[in-house]
């Protein structure tokens, strides 16, 4: 066996017929954006994506590996390589099968992935200068694929019919993963989902602007294309419980990706003035209600002029944003450590820079004022940081008499979520950990036979991504457990 | 879609509508409520279940003409549908033998009283129901509670058009000082339970009283509905609808519930233009 060779211009055994990839040198294609200024009043999407010529140009820059590295990096292990090679070959519907192999929301995941952290990160490229663009490449191959009609689309294989029925609870990215699975298997597959529209934080969560609701659609659509059913409206736990499904129902099989749940607040006087929010609230009213059309959507958003958004994560960075877009004057992030600790994607984090978005280092409120019932300002402790903590970032340490306070009439928390207790009625003999989360083993199963689980509700609040490698995983030990 | 199998106008702005849902029919528990989404633009806003058959698979709602979505509804006929309904949510209100209890419904706070006091009744207790309004046009149900057994009906309206000229904290005071109440339970305006509340307190009448802050989703997700109960915030949505009365910051509900007032006019202004029912 010969070692592998990774420098750039070596391809590795390329088949005879075939034209020797010659990779191009240089920096990473930019995507085309749209201006920060115009962008920072609008709903439309801020990255616009690669042209065919991009792409390809992009493509090139990738030296096809002889063991790819980028494969593993992927938490579900798209075959990276070969949907690369795919656009160098202008074969762009292979490249679309490729994807589609691992990962039914190809146009979903190229946009809100942390490719950052996963494939790109392994890339070899990355080791001596920019890795190359896999996310974005991704997501022109999700987007030329929803470009096509709904019946010439890439539709994964749907297996020979088992006679087995599943049922799904809920239909964020574990549901829909695991739904478009179970189907692969030729399983009958039921999503239930309590919102009127299905999609889950794709829907309700991620702004227009970072994910067009548009593209969800399409993407679900081609699970129902794939004949998953969809029933809206449906509380498990409310309506139906986890027994009622398997036996009532008739359910073989049942997987729950019902997501984080309930919104946590700080416990600071003041938190239940008019004007504090939670994220959850703030952006389903606007994302899943549409609030930012009102009155033409029945729902209302109070439109602060000056927004302050808790929190550093990714959650808070699409608050910031969604704030500025209803025409806030100024937003503010207060964050209780620096950003280097912050948990947002740098993407994130400098387009919310570049769209005027002011952050607050080593800022945690204390209080919220308020003048008859509404929000009139905040009042934080400056702080300092001090030793690592359990997550190994440097914990923030309160420095003593160094309170402040900022004006605003909005405040919106974005510090995390617990667990749903909707769940423990659905199905009282699932084991729980103490934190209210749903205890599976590797594979998703549940402590309940024929029950798996898989999601934030298992995981705490993660990614779109490791919510989808949960629901795959758990639909191939759903195959196993149904023989 | 949800079709509407019934509808009944109790008075100027209230209505009763019921809907075919014969999966939520056979779960649905006094006081517990629904999710509402009128049509595809529409917000969704929570109602409490008022009636429900599992045998023939419908659950009705009360509600008054407020805004634009109740405005929407009230134009909604029997055969037309509802986009969305989602339920039952929340805790069903407690039901046991606690010996004699009073439920108070006040305006259309009488919907969700009313299952309540059915049930209450069932479970053993000598019901009072106090049933109270601005006015005799806008009393309802007062017909379907008197026909409950083992319940006894008073009714008082602030302007003595129907049954005593009073509010209803004064008859539920008396019981109170007559020492003739074990319970009472309070349903209607936030400012109506909040003085039963305190009518009762003075007393050490446990209380239970039936929230109605604003809610998103009502599956809680968003939080819109929290409300202090005994200084802890709770989800009116997944911890209530009831709480106890004596622990309850009713300020701060009637504060919350004020915070989209100006955008409720502006939508229903912006509705009611075109509407036939205001020309």
């Amino acid at each position: 066996m010969s070692p592998v060779d990774e420098t750039p211009g070596s391809t590795g055994a390329v088949p005879a017929d075939k034209p020797r990839h010659r990779p191009t040198k240089g920096p990473r294609v930019p995507m085309r954006e749209q201006d920060a200024a115009e962008r920072a009043v609008n709903f439309d999407e801020v990255a616009i994506g690669y042209s065919a010529d991009e792409a390809h140009a992009e493509a090139m820059r990738c030296i096809q590996c002889k063991n790819p590295t980028c494969i593993e990096g992927c938490p579900v292990n798209i075959d990276i390589k070969s949907f690369i090679a795919a656009i160098i070959d202008d074969d762009l519907s292979e490249g679309v099968r490729v994807l589609k192999e691992r990962n039914a929301l190809p146009a979903v995941c190229g946009r809100v992935c942390p490719q950052e952290e996963q494939c790109e990160a392994a890339c070899v490229l990355a080791r001596k200068g920019e890795p190359v663009a896999i996310g974005r490449l991704e997501r022109f191959l999700g987007d030329h694929d929803l470009a096509c009609e709904i019946d010439h689309r890439c539709a994964p294989e749907v297996g020979e019919p088992s006679g087995k029925r599943c049922a799904v609870v809920g239909s964020g990215p574990a549901g829909l993963a695991c739904a478009g699975e179970l189907r692969r298997f030729g399983h009958e597959v039921t999503i239930f989902e309590s919102l009127h529209a299905p999609g889950g934080v794709l829907t309700y969560g991620i702004p227009e602007f970072r994910l067009p609701k548009e593209i969800v659609g399409a993407e679900i659509e081609m699970l129902v294309q794939m004949g998953v059913t969809i029933e809206t409206d449906m509380v498990i736990g409310a309506i139906l419980t986890i027994d009622e499904l398997m036996t009532d129902e008739g359910f073989d099989a049942v997987f729950i990706g019902n997501g984080a749940g309930l919104p946590v607040f700080m416990g600071i006087p003041g938190e239940n003035l008019n004007g504090v929010y939670s994220a959850n609230e703030f952006l389903t009213r606007v994302n899943l209600m549409k609030a930012y059309e009102f009155p033409a959507s029945d729902t209302p958003v109070w439109r602060g002029r000056k927004v302050a958004v808790v929190g550093g994560g990714n959650v808070a960075m699409d608050s910031a944003r969604t704030a500025l877009r209803l025409g806030a004057d100024e937003v503010f992030l207060a964050y209780r450590r620096t950003q280097d600790e912050m948990p947002a994607r740098s993407e994130e984090v400098h387009h919310a820079r570049e769209e005027g978005v002011e952050f607050k280092m080593l800022c945690s409120p204390v209080e919220i004022l308020g003048h008859d019932g509404f929000v009139t300002g905040l009042v934080a402790s400056r702080m300092e940081l001090g030793e690592p903590d359990a997550s190994g970032r440097r914990a923030p340490v309160c420095v003593i008499d160094a309170d402040f306070t900022i004006d605003c009439d909005t405040v919106i928390m974005a510090v995390g979520t617990r667990a749903n207790p909707l769940l423990s009625k659905a199905a009282p003999d699932i084991d729980l950990t103490s934190r209210g989360y749903i205890v599976t083993d590797d594979n998703g199963a549940t402590t309940k036979p024929g029950v798996f689980a898989g999601g934030d509700i298992v995981t705490g609040a993660a990614t779109v991504i490791l919510a989808m490698g949960a629901g795959k995983r758990a639909a191939q030990a759903m195959d196993a457990y149904l023989g | 879609m949800f079709r509407i199998v019934h509808k009944r106008q109790l008075s100027d702005a209230v209505f009763e509508m019921g809907v075919e849902a014969p999966r939520i029919a056979r779960k649905v528990q006094a006081g517990q409520f629904l999710m509402l989404r009128v049509n595809e633009t529409g917000e969704r806003i929570p109602l409490t279940f008022s009636d429900w058959s599992a045998d023939e698979g419908w659950v009705r709602f009360i509600f008054m003409r407020v805004g634009k979505t109740t405005h929407m509804l009230s134009h909604l006929e029997v055969g037309d549908e509802i986009a969305d309904i989602a339920g039952p949510m929340g805790v069903p209100t407690h039901v046991e033998d606690l010996g004699r209890s009073v439920v108070v419904g006040g305006g259309v706070g009488a919907a969700v009283a009313y299952p309540v006091a059915r049930a209450m009744a069932q479970a053993g207790n000598a019901v009072t129901v106090i049933l109270g309004a601005r006015n005799a046009s806008l009393l309802i149900l007062q017909d379907e509670f008197e026909a409950l057994p083992g319940v006894e009906v008073v009714v008082c309206t602030d302007d003595g058009s129907a049954g005593r000229k009073a509010l209803v904290t004064a008859p539920l005071k008396e019981m109170c000082e007559a020492g003739t109440v074990d319970h009472a339970m309070a349903i209607g305006p936030a400012i109506m339970m909040k003085f039963c509340a305190a009518t009762t307190k003075d007393f050490a009448v446990p209380t239970i009283v039936s929230l109605n802050p604003i809610m998103v989703d009502g599956t809680g997700m968003c939080g819109a509905c929290r409300v202090t109960v005994n200084g802890e915030t709770k989800f009116g949505c997944v911890d209530g609808p009831d709480f106890d009365g004596h622990a309850v910051d009713f300020e701060e509900l009637m504060s919350r519930q004020r915070i989209y007032a100006d955008d409720e006019r502006l939508a229903d202004a912006d509705y009611s233009q075109g509407c036939a029912c205001h020309q």
